[in-house]
């Protein structure tokens, strides 16, 4: 009984405790980078954004939160109702499962599992099911259509993605994400991070990661001027709260995924004191930031694509080049002599 | 312990999730069981510590084909209903059918003895402190690379087959040829001329 508590019950308690706090510390940083993108979106069209409810809005998400569970939730007389409640709880759990993998310092990571990348590239890739799932069961045009558009598209930009983690892969030799970051350490700083030497694919990875997530200028899947939201145009209160949170921790999961792959992890920029002083998840945390400042941005400044362009885009642009570059690079570290043992 | 209650729930759950794939009234929702199985499968692949065909069976099977799946299913709108009407008049022969191919597979499988040699030839043993994805990388790029190859090439050809079958250049469609308006200036687009006053082009 004693080997059942030591063996089993302890790790599994440890295990959940860890869970918890990783998840109360992401949806706090979830409701605040809401805030942060809509106030980024209103500084660059000379808006004030979200300024009332707290100093400086600072607690709209929360009142936001509040508003939509305290709504009451309608569903269509004409909608499948179990897959119509289900679907928001996917696209919301299967966001948050990636975290389990992502190292955010040094061995501070629940699960430090051998094929991590392979783990966060399959959950993202479920992302969809959500989606199709809430279009098809709404039982409405709008929403079938969107969820049309949204396969075809994450499941275009997902081949480019896996292209870009191949590379990186390539030159770690190792699939686990703490290895990938630990391959990034040498004595250059931020000049040995990958993505100086794979500058072109840390950008098809950067525009791959907005479509995957749906994010300006590729959503296409909610364009509000043709599809009215898009597969959210039957939800309401809570299960689109949910679908919300979903897409957000989406978008956090890729920043993750960027920070680690290309920008060092909790690797610190400049590898000598005093910046070897401040702790690694901070140095994680503030690379995350950048790039969902960049998400931003690209939000308020890109116009919407056209859907023909867009899968263009995907399959003649960035699948030829990333392909190019598999090929590329797995030459030159093998008649280079980098390739890693 | 733990690993043995982890397989039955994963086992009966993939089990009794496929069984949902035939019973299902509404196809989208066969397909999400078939998911569903899809899921539980990886899940024992895990238990088995195969974690690399796990992630891959997912990736793949999940990610995309089951995409696809769904897609068609949605689309098509089959009404299985009406696919079942004449269920009764034709579940002796269908019955007769079946009943038989089981009596075959029980002959041939029953009279099926593994040869003395063939546990020596199961190749390659996964060598200690490898991870499965580089067991795996090492088997089938060395001793397996021609027929890999020759498989991948099979895919190749059916996905060219594919598409010279459904590709159809239509006539009278405007295209974007973004190679010639990316070429084009002002020098090819501009005429620049000098107007007099008070006259017309």
């Amino acid at each position: 009984m004693a080997e059942f508590w030591t063996g089993f019950l302890f790790p599994l308690i440890i295990m959940v405790a860890q869970s918890l706090l990783l998840l109360v510390i992401l949806l706090l940083a979830i409701a605040y980078i809401l805030y942060a993108d809509r106030k980024i979106w209103a500084a660059v069209q000379m808006r004030r954004g979200p300024n009332v409810v707290g100093p400086w809005g600072l607690l709209q998400s929360f009142a936001d939160l509040l508003k939509f569970v305290l709504k009451e939730p309608v569903i269509p007389a004409g909608a499948n109702k179990g897959v119509f409640l289900l679907a928001p709880l996917v696209a919301c759990v299967l966001s948050l499962a990636a975290w389990a993998v992502i190292p955010v310092a040094e061995n501070w990571v629940i699960a430090d599992i051998n094929v991590g990348i392979l783990y966060i590239f399959a959950i993202s890739s479920l992302g969809v099911y959500g989606i199709i799932m809430g279009g098809w069961a709404s039982n409405s045009k709008y929403p079938f259509l969107s969820a049309l558009r949204s396969a075809a598209q994450m499941v275009s930009y997902e081949v480019s993605i896996g292209f870009v983690i191949i590379t990186v892969l390539l030159c770690v030799g190792s699939l686990n994400l703490s290895a990938i970051v630990d391959a990034q350490n040498g004595k250059y700083g931020l000049l040995n991070w990958y993505w100086l030497p794979l500058f072109p694919m840390f950008v098809i990875f950067f525009i791959s990661a907005l479509a995957e997530t749906n994010r300006p200028p590729f959503d296409l899947v909610e364009a509000e001027s043709e599809l009215v939201a898009g597969f959210m145009v039957e939800y309401g209160s809570t299960p689109y709260m949910l679908f919300m949170l979903g897409e957000y921790v989406a978008i956090a999961t890729m920043c993750a995924m960027g920070t680690i792959l290309f920008l060092g992890g909790w690797l610190p920029p400049v590898p000598y004191p005093p910046f070897t002083w401040i702790p690694g998840v901070f140095w994680f945390t503030g690379k995350c930031l950048f790039l969902f400042f960049m998400f931003a941005m690209v939000k308020a400044i890109v116009p919407r694509y056209r859907y023909d362009q867009l899968m263009r885009l995907g399959w003649k642009v960035f699948l030829p080049i990333s392909l190019a570059m598999v090929a590329i690079v797995a030459g030159v570290l093998q008649y280079g002599g980098l390739a890693p043992k | 312990m733990i690993p043995a209650l982890f397989f039955y729930l994963f086992a009966s759950l993939c089990v009794a999730s496929a069984l949902m794939v035939i019973a299902a009234r509404n196809p989208v929702h066969s397909v999400l069981f078939l998911i569903m199985a899809f899921v539980n499968a990886a899940g024992l692949f895990l238990l088995l510590g195969a974690e690399f065909l796990a992630m891959i069976l997912v990736v793949v099977y999940v990610g995309a084909v089951a995409v696809l799946f769904l897609f068609v299913v949605m689309m098509l709108d089959v009404d299985f209903v009406e696919l079942r009407e004449g269920f009764l008049q034709y579940l002796p022969v269908g019955a007769l059918v079946g009943v038989a191919f089981l009596a075959e597979i029980l002959l041939v499988v029953g009279a099926w003895s593994i040869g003395p040699g063939v546990p020596r030839l199961i190749a390659a043993p996964i060598p200690e402190n490898l991870t499965n994805t580089q067991a795996i990388g090492l088997v089938l790029y060395t001793r397996y690379l021609y027929f890999f190859q020759a498989a991948g090439l099979v895919l190749l050809v059916a996905m060219i087959g594919a598409i010279v079958l459904t590709l159809r250049h239509k006539e009278n469609v405007k295209r974007q040829d973004i190679g010639a308006q990316v070429a084009r200036g002002p020098a090819t687009s501009i005429e620049i001329r000098k107007v007099k006053s008070g006259q017309g082009l």
